[in-house]
């Protein structure tokens, strides 16, 4: 280990406890500190204000969170999961690596939204909700019980809720926000039933006492009881993740909302949703795989994952409406990251690898999908239309947002030029070694199906002809440049950087198995 | 370090163009793109052959630098070259200044963009040519085909839309068909990284073991097919040729000249490191079908070229047919054979590469590729068909040019082999495609650059520019130079063909 991460380590060491949660407490106050600005100075148009106040907050949160992850804490190699509040909440390599993704994503989304958001009202309660929400999903990552995985859960839906309608003389918009709301309060709902019946069965909400009980045998004669629980609870997931059969809601909503609320959503509340799914399933119900072989929660997700695939691609390769169509991608990636649930085995050696795999990749998806999320948006800020022929020969306005957008899409479709080629074959591969190579084929089937669609927006950008409806283009904003610009690096750096991040993926997730 | 040098300068000045003014892109993507061709000829002034980089020969400029490691295989940067490569990576650095220097007169709009996007091929190919660990040349591999879709599709001709998404569909698909195969291979072998000499040399003891209940064998078999199925479309061979025409016929002048000069050996070098040298015993297996493929598009090629009108097209069959003596000469598997196939990959390139920009500047200067538009061309522009003549003399095989010495030491190899059966009957087939060729050619020549001139155009057709024709002339001396000392790479490439040969038990 070289001296400077010995020293940070030694310094890290030295903070007490609690500041292990350093970065949920900065969302947190950044949030409050946003709206205390707007109660004492309420200015209309200090936009600019609070996008710098927001994305330093952010920016903050990212730091410690990459300082940490650096210097080992609440990892192996520091004496492994720091615990707090009577074990609710743990804070180890897998809630900081998605502490990181939130945080990376929210502040991308921060600085693009600063130029969406010129002229609309209310921006301080934008950014606000977006810390919140930004807060809560840093929550998600370090619960260790039900019960705070579900109050985090609320307080990261509720703001996203408020933000997808936040463009209220919209129709679109508050449609799917009213959409997205209804689904999500039914899905709450059966999520905390779900939460009920495991807790009637073992009588514990933590998820390591959960475990115990289910490693004893304590399921004995509520098997059933249990696996409905269990299923309910992996049916509130799939609507968090947008998973097929609760996905209905995401192309409404991504289509409806502001474009930047569209990429927070489908790249950081989703991987909210799999970092949950990741540590419940991994932590509390990996016993039931080997105990009670009846409830064979893996292959429920093999089948999930399979459908989510096939129906997430297929539904995209028919879209007109580009925003459309990524939201039908995303919905086909959340397929891919459920391999990583769907290939766990009982004590299987694999476990770490291909969990740590479907990490790296919602790590890197989080940069390519939000950069394509604020190209949209940048293309709704011009005010040029939203189908495939509306984007005719946008490159030659825009030439190098359009590289950044040729990058997105490629790397999306798993071209193996970009980091999204070694994220999914590290994960197809994974799954392969872990003995689900028919997962692994339908993964590479749809992604080649996949370069069909992204590759119509390229030629779109690209090759076709103007037609005639690009003269609205009059500035470049440089907020939503600069974010897609350096969402574009990101994704290219992450071919030669991939170690760095598969192999802390792959030691945060070998932790929870061990 | 040399390698990492030549690869990384190739990106940093493909980015460099990008921001240059179009006024002036295309002079300073020529200067810059010198930069990897001396860097080229340096790498061969200090190269010694010593074997096969796959077999456990010498890899000459060797690095070898861990990745990463996924499910348990590392994946390097490792690159290194033998005697089958270098002369590769010789040709893409020379023929890629070359087609940027004949890009000057016909692309007129987004200069900066094109040629950023050639040099950025370029660092792709070289990078194809020199990496030595699976992973890494398929990222390469696929990273070509992203700047080719773009400079077809940008800047081809009325059809380019149609022809890049076909180009794109074709190749990608093929890749993945040919990734899948040789990741079972992989897998199946238990090896510890993705070296390519590692792979070669476990497959060669043995090491191949039973994956998901399928048999080494078969195992090797599927891994074959999928490899040849998804080389034999890059190559490109009958029946998975249509791709090609199309794509030459809209690509412009200086993107068919990297095309039919580069791009296609791509496919057939892969096949002779993968097929032929990791898995000679299929090949030997298939040794017969693989013949009818090519000796099927030796002659249908030739066929095809034969009945078009368009100057393109015909040149554009006419590299199906040629790259069919490619594999005639590999699916031998003597030392004549694949040494002489490994050479014409070279000569093909020189030639196919000029005989593009010959058909190029034609149309420049007529705006016409259909023969019976054309006629007595050589009036108008001496020097222009001069050179256009003498390439298409190298195309027929004349003596003393790289294209008979390639296709002279493919017959004399495949003609002896033990390995393919019914050797000199194939052979014998084959060499009817040269008759073939001289006709297309002689008639497509006559037709246009005799006779007398009557071509109703609204302006004066005059000699081509200068910057046009050296391009050209610089090839025909590069296609003399190898017709007469076909030894200066010879050598290095029997040298690195012979172990092959050995691993395989063939001759």
């Amino acid at each position: 280990m070289d001296p400077t991460v010995v020293t940070t380590a030694a310094l890290q060491s030295q903070l007490p406890e609690w500041t292990a949660l350093g970065p949920v407490i900065v969302l947190g106050l950044t949030g409050l500190l946003l709206l205390t600005i707007d109660a004492i100075w309420p200015k209309r148009n200090a936009n600019t204000t609070y996008a710098i106040v927001s994305a330093a907050g952010a920016i903050i949160a990212l730091g410690i969170t990459v300082w940490y992850l650096v210097a080992g804490t609440g990892q192996e190699t520091h004496g492994g999961a720091i615990t707090l509040f009577s074990e609710a909440i743990v804070v180890d390599g897998m809630a900081l690596f998605f502490t990181a993704i939130f945080t990376s994503v929210a502040a991308l989304v921060i600085v693009a939204s600063h130029d969406y958001l010129k002229g609309h009202e209310n921006s301080a309660e934008f950014y606000s909700l977006l810390m919140f929400a930004t807060t809560g999903m840093a929550l998600m990552a370090v619960s260790n019980s039900l019960v705070t995985v579900f109050v985090s859960l609320e307080m990261a839906s509720l703001p996203s809720y408020a933000l997808v309608g936040f463009l209220k003389k919209d129709r679109g918009s508050v449609e799917a926000s009213l959409k997205y709301f209804l689904i999500g309060a039914l899905s709450s709902a059966v999520f905390l039933f779900g939460i009920s019946l495991i807790y009637a069965v073992t009588g514990s909400l933590l998820l390591t006492e959960i475990s115990a009980q289910f490693a004893d045998g304590g399921v004995a004669g509520f098997a059933g009881v249990a696996g409905i629980g269990v299923l309910m609870i992996a049916g509130g997931f799939a609507y968090k993740t947008a998973s097929v059969p609760f996905h209905f809601w995401a192309p409404e909503a991504y289509e409806g909302a502001p474009a930047p609320v569209s990429a927070f959503l489908s790249s950081a509340s989703k991987a909210a949703g799999f970092v949950v799914a990741f540590r419940v399933f991994a932590e509390a119900f990996m016993p039931l795989l080997e105990v009670t072989p009846a409830i064979d929660w893996a292959l429920a997700f093999a089948v999930l994952a399979v459908l989510t695939m096939v129906v997430g691609n297929f539904a995209a390769a028919t879209q007109e409406n580009v925003k459309r169509m990524l939201a039908y991608s995303s919905i086909g990636h959340a397929g891919y990251a459920l391999i990583g649930l769907a290939a766990l085995t009982a004590g299987g050696p694999h476990n770490g690898d291909v969990m740590g795999a479907a990490m790296a990749h919602l790590l890197i998806y989080g940069f390519m999908n939000t950069g394509a999320f604020l190209f949209i948006a940048m293309v709704e800020y011009w005010g040029v239309g939203r189908t495939f022929e509306d984007y005719a020969g946008l490159s030659q306005k825009a030439p190098l947002a359009c590289v950044a957008m040729a990058v997105f899409m490629f790397s999306l479709a798993g071209l193996p030029v970009f980091g999204g080629f070694f994220s999914k074959y590290a994960l197809f591969a994974s799954a392969v070694s872990a003995g689900f190579w028919w997962l692994a084929a339908v993964g590479a089937v749809t992604s080649a199906l996949s370069l069909y669609y992204y590759s119509r927006v390229v030629k779109a950008i690209w090759i076709e002809e103007p037609n005639g409806n690009l003269d609205v283009i009059e500035s470049k904003p440089t907020g939503l440049y600069a974010a897609i610009i350096f969402a574009a690096v990101a994704t290219v750096l992450l071919l030669p950087g991939f170690p760095i991040a598969l192999e802390t993926a792959e030691a945060a997730a070998s932790a929870l198995f061990a | 370090m040399i390698i990492e040098a030549l690869i990384a300068f190739t990106f940093a000045a493909a980015l460099l163009v990008f921001a240059v003014p179009n006024k002036y892109a295309g002079k300073v993507a020529f200067g810059l793109s010198l930069v990897p061709v001396i860097g080229s000829l340096y790498m061969w002034s200090l190269f010694e052959s010593g074997g096969n980089a796959l077999t456990g020969g010498d890899i000459a400029f060797e690095t070898i630098i861990p990745w990463v490691e996924i499910a348990g295989i590392q994946v390097q940067w490792f690159v290194g070259v033998d005697g089958i490569s270098l002369p590769l990576v010789v040709l893409t650095t020379f023929l890629t200044s070359l087609a940027i220097v004949s890009a000057w007169t016909p692309i007129k709009e987004r200069q900066s963009q094109f040629y950023g996007l050639m040099l950025f091929m370029e660092a792709n190919l070289l990078g194809v040519f020199m990496a030595l660990d699976f992973f890494l040349w398929f990222i390469f591999w696929e990273a070509v085909l992203v700047p080719m879709y773009f400079l077809i599709g940008v800047w081809g001709g009325p059809r380019r839309k149609y022809a890049a998404i076909k180009f794109f569909v074709y190749t990608n698909v093929a890749s993945l068909v040919m990734f899948i195969g040789f990741m079972a291979l992989v897998f199946g072998l238990n090896v510890e990284t993705f070296g390519l000499p590692e792979i070669t040399q476990a497959l060669a003891n043995d090491q191949l073991g039973t994956w998901f209940g399928i048999a080494p064998d078969t195992l090797k078999l599927i891994a074959f097919l999928a490899l040849f199925v998804g080389f034999a479309v890059k190559v490109p061979v009958v029946p998975v040729h249509t791709w090609l025409p199309d794509a030459h016929v809209e690509a412009p002048t200086p993107v068919s000249v990297m095309l039919a000069g580069v791009l296609l050996k791509m496919g057939t070098y892969a096949l002779l490191r993968f097929n032929f040298t990791m898995l000679p015993e299929q090949a030997s297996l298939l040794a017969v079908p693989i013949a009818i493929i090519a000796v099927v598009s030796v002659i249908y090629g030739a066929m095809l070229a034969l009945a078009q009108t368009d100057l393109k097209r015909i040149v554009a069959y006419s590299s199906v047919s040629s790259m069919g003596y490619v594999i005639l000469g590999l699916i031998a598997f003597t030392e004549f054979g694949v040494g002489g196939a490994t050479f014409q990959m070279v000569a093909h390139g020189l030639i196919s590469g000029l005989m593009f920009m010959s058909v190029g500047v034609i149309y420049n200067a007529t705006h016409t590729r259909i023969v019976s538009d054309m006629s007595g061309l050589a009036d108008r522009m001496p020097v222009a068909v001069g050179i256009l003549i003498a390439g298409a003399f190298a195309y027929m095989g004349l003596p003393l040019m790289a294209g008979f010495a390639g296709e002279f030491f493919i017959f004399a190899g495949s003609f002896g082999s033990t390995f393919l059966p019914y050797a000199p009957i194939f052979t014998a087939l084959a060499m009817f495609g040269i008759v073939i060729v001289a006709g297309y050619l002689l008639l497509a020549m006559q037709k246009t650059l005799f006779g007398e001139y009557r071509l109703e155009t609204d302006y004066e057709v005059t000699a081509a520019p200068l910057h046009d024709v050296a391009p050209m002339a610089v090839l025909l001396l590069a296609i003399i130079a190898l017709g007469v000392a076909p030894w200066v790479f010879l050598d290095m490439i029997f040298d690195a063909v012979a172990p092959i040969l050995a691993n395989g038990g063939g001759l």
